[in-house]
């Protein structure tokens, strides 16, 4: 041991230089505002907007052709959770379950935030009735879901579920939710075959991905004149759901040759990047979540692939931007969810310190939807099926009124870019 | 684009899986460039696998964990030097970032050989006072790998303000640009893909002079072979064990920073366990217990994973590793080079 003494004080003396000319330096980025002109090295490339700059901002609304819609009103004859002050109920309580913890939690996280907005501004008006929002983690995942629900449909203050979020979860735990005749109304899960199953129970609160896929594909081939697109899809049903639309309609410009499976969880792309660089197409369509999107843009950037990036709603989250960075700028998002309106997004800001996400809007639209079923008197699980699916009105996003497999009557598709 | 035609006329798998041997053949020298970068950092991470099934005969399931916590070591060294994760890359010239990079990775290194020593502290050394069966070493294994994850994910942000760990991956601090250096065959290699197998070559060949040619690395070979006659000999076994989930948490600390150039937003409480599966078969392909089957099987995996995926599809990804895997362990039951650290190079 004596004999290694100096080499390990050698060791320290060079570590702690290493960290004195570390901290004496500069820091400074490609596209950063403060970047030092002074500082060593090779300048940046490029003219690049500085990352912290960026932020999904609507671009336009589209019909599944792809064709221009003029934009709904302002919000501001939407549906108020407050109502008139009134309504008198007791031991009610409305369930969230969706992914709160886990590699996708900010999608779920979005939809609790924006029900639990609404059932705040409810509580706040109608003295006599205090709704509870109990939440229920499925982290996303099918397998974890399934557990839970059972425990949500033994819960009998339980009357009304906002959920599951994702399509996945959705399919997995439907029977269960059907069978327990517990009203299911999803803000996220855009699978389109979850109505398809005879679920009296479920209703979706907003577009499926055959009119989301639709309107993204006909606007990357029609608007933007893309004639050859790589379509990745992960392995969750929401991704092999929405690829298989965007790659029907696109037709002739989706390239089989790099088309592409991921697996969620996955960080490493090195070889989708390659058969995408080979094929060098204008564009690639991710069909997945934000979780893998990101990291698989900024190693199809790193890989020399320069085509523009499409995504569907699930990578439509400010995580997406943050994680792949500066690689993020121009890509394309679609979201059958609208943005959020004023004064919803500032008294969301205000109650949990960060802008509305994806499907906030949904999340307080629907769970309002359900509020103002309590507020008429509505008590039970049952009632509160028959109450949704009869019910109309307008909500921030979008008329709500659903047809008897629970899709909503009429749905358009939100393009958004980062920039 | 073919499908496997059977004598018989009898067609395998038709629209199932596709050969693309043209994808292939077009990107043979890119997929081997990538597939050695990645395999590089397989190595590092399988030798910890390997040095401790080795000396203990225990499958260290929680390796991945350590691996996963070098990530995050390097990540708040490279805070703690001032860098704030913006999305951007910073330019401090090649120089100054070589010396970030090389501070960064002594950081992951501490973090990930502390944790590994203290993992051997905390959840080994007190069963094997009590002297339980391997299996529940095993489970233990396991276990721990669990707490670790839930730790980042759940204790470690309300330690640190919330600026580590949770729910999502960390936001990138990028300090390398990607950009190409030179071309091979066609195929481009950058900046990352040179550092990282260089790095990667560098820390082997030293890990395996320590355990080769040091007297610390005798020490470890002959608790390996023999540890009773080892003890007898004046070897401090429990050092041994200690000194060797070191070396395994070190160098999966040094591959916790070479993956994080190459996938910057990685950085997640369940960003080990792919890799760590992957890198355990890597291991096992090369023969477990034994240090140059390690990085050999390594360097193989990563190659022969992108060439399977080029081939098959990417969705084969895994199936082509295991395959390989099963391919090999049939042949050659104790991998490719055999299974004992002691035996194979006394």
């Amino acid at each position: 041991m004596r004999t290694r003494t100096p080499r390990v004080a050698g060791l320290a003396l060079v570590l702690a230089a290493g960290l004195a000319v570390a901290g004496c330096a500069d820091r400074s980025t490609t596209g950063g505002t403060e970047a030092d002109p002074t500082a060593s090295g090779s300048a940046a490339e490029g003219g690049g907007t500085s990352a912290a700059d960026l932020s999904i901002q609507p671009l336009v609304q589209v019909d599944a052709e792809g064709a221009e819609v003029e934009a709904a009103g302002d919000g501001s004859e939407a549906a108020d959770p407050a109502g008139d002050g009134s309504a008198s109920c007791s031991g009610i309580a409305i369930a969230m379950a969706g992914a709160l913890t886990g590699p996708n939690a900010a999608l779920g996280t979005n939809i609790l935030n924006g029900a639990t907005l609404a059932v705040d501004q409810h509580n706040e008006a109608n003295p006599d009735c205090q709704v509870e929002i109990k939440q229920f983690d499925t982290q996303g995942d099918p397998q974890a879901a399934t557990q839970v629900a059972p425990t949500i449909v033994s819960d009998t203050s339980v009357i009304g579920l906002l959920g599951p979020a994702f399509s996945g979860e959705t399919n997995a735990t439907g029977p269960i939710f059907n069978q327990a005749n517990l009203l299911s109304l999803t803000a996220s899960a855009t699978n389109p075959s979850l109505t398809q199953n005879g679920w009296t129970n479920f209703f979706r609160g907003l577009g499926n991905d055959n009119s989301q896929g639709a309107a993204v594909a006909n606007y990357l081939t029609g608007e933007l004149g893309f004639s050859t697109v790589c379509v990745v899809q992960d392995d969750s049903d929401y991704g092999i759901g929405l690829a298989e639309v965007v790659t029907e309609t696109l037709g002739e410009a989706a390239n089989p040759d790099c088309a592409a499976e991921v697996k969620t969880g996955d960080k490493d792309f090195s070889a989708t990047v390659q058969i995408i660089a080979d094929a060098a197409p204008d564009a690639v369509y991710y069909a997945g979540y934000y979780a893998e999107a990101a990291p698989l843009l900024s190693q199809l950037r790193s890989g020399g692939v320069e085509a523009a990036f499409a995504s569907g709603d699930g990578s439509n989250d400010a995580q997406f931007v943050s994680q792949a960075g500066s690689d993020s700028e121009g890509a394309y998002l679609s979201c059958p969810c609208g943005p959020a309106p004023e004064p919803f997004a500032a008294d969301y800001e205000a109650a949990f310190g960060q802008a509305p996400g994806v499907y906030s809007v949904e999340g307080y639209d629907l769970a309002t939807i359900m509020l103002k079923g309590i507020d008429s008197g509505v008590s039970d699980r049952a009632g509160l099926v028959e109450f949704v699916s009869s019910y109309s009105g307008v909500g921030l996003a979008k008329p709500y009124e659903w047809d008897s497999t629970g899709e909503l009557a009429s749905t358009t598709t939100w393009l958004y870019e980062v920039q | 684009m073919s499908a496997l035609v059977l004598a018989g006329g009898q067609v395998l798998a038709d629209g199932v899986i596709d050969f693309n041997v043209g994808a292939l053949g077009r990107n043979f020298w890119s997929l081997t460039v990538s597939g050695l970068t990645y395999g590089s950092i397989y190595a590092l991470v399988a030798v910890g696998y390997t040095l401790v099934y080795g000396v203990l005969r225990l499958i260290n399931f929680a390796h991945s964990e350590i691996f996963m916590l070098g990530m995050f070591g390097q990540y708040a060294t490279l805070m703690l030097l001032g860098f704030n994760p913006s999305g951007d890359v910073y330019q401090q010239g090649v120089l100054l970032t070589i010396v970030f990079l090389a501070v960064a990775m002594v950081g992951g290194m501490v973090v990930s050989g502390g944790a590994a020593v203290g993992l051997e502290r905390i959840a080994y050394r007190p069963l094997r006072r009590r002297g339980a069966p391997p299996l529940v070493f095993l489970i233990t294994a396991i276990g721990a790998s669990f707490v670790i994850q839930e730790f980042v994910h759940f204790v470690l942000p309300s330690l640190t303000g919330n600026t580590l760990g949770g729910v999502n991956a960390q936001q990138p601090i990028r300090l390398v640009q990607p950009a190409t250096q030179f071309e091979v065959f066609g195929a481009r290699v950058s900046n990352v893909d040179l550092v990282i197998v260089a790095s990667a070559l560098v820390l082997a060949f030293a890990v395996d002079r320590f355990v080769n040619a040091t007297k610390f690395g005798r020490g470890i070979r002959a608790v390996a072979q023999d540890p009773v006659t080892a003890t007898l000999m004046g070897v401090s076994r429990e050092r041994v064990i200690m000194l060797t989930f070191l070396i395994g948490g070190v160098l999966a600390g040094a591959a916790a920073l070479l993956y994080t150039l190459r996938v910057p937003s990685g950085i997640i409480y369940s960003g080990g366990f792919i890799l760590g599966i992957k890198a355990f078969s890597a291991a096992v392909l090369g023969g477990i217990g034994n240090l140059r089957g390690a990085l050999l099987g390594g360097l193989l995996l990563g190659v022969m994973e992108l060439y399977g995926q080029a081939l098959f599809g990417t969705e084969w990804r895994d199936v082509v590793a295991f395959v390989l895997l099963i391919l090999v362990l049939m042949f050659r039951p104790t991998g490719i080079l055999g299974e004992s650290l002691g035996k194979a190079r006394a």
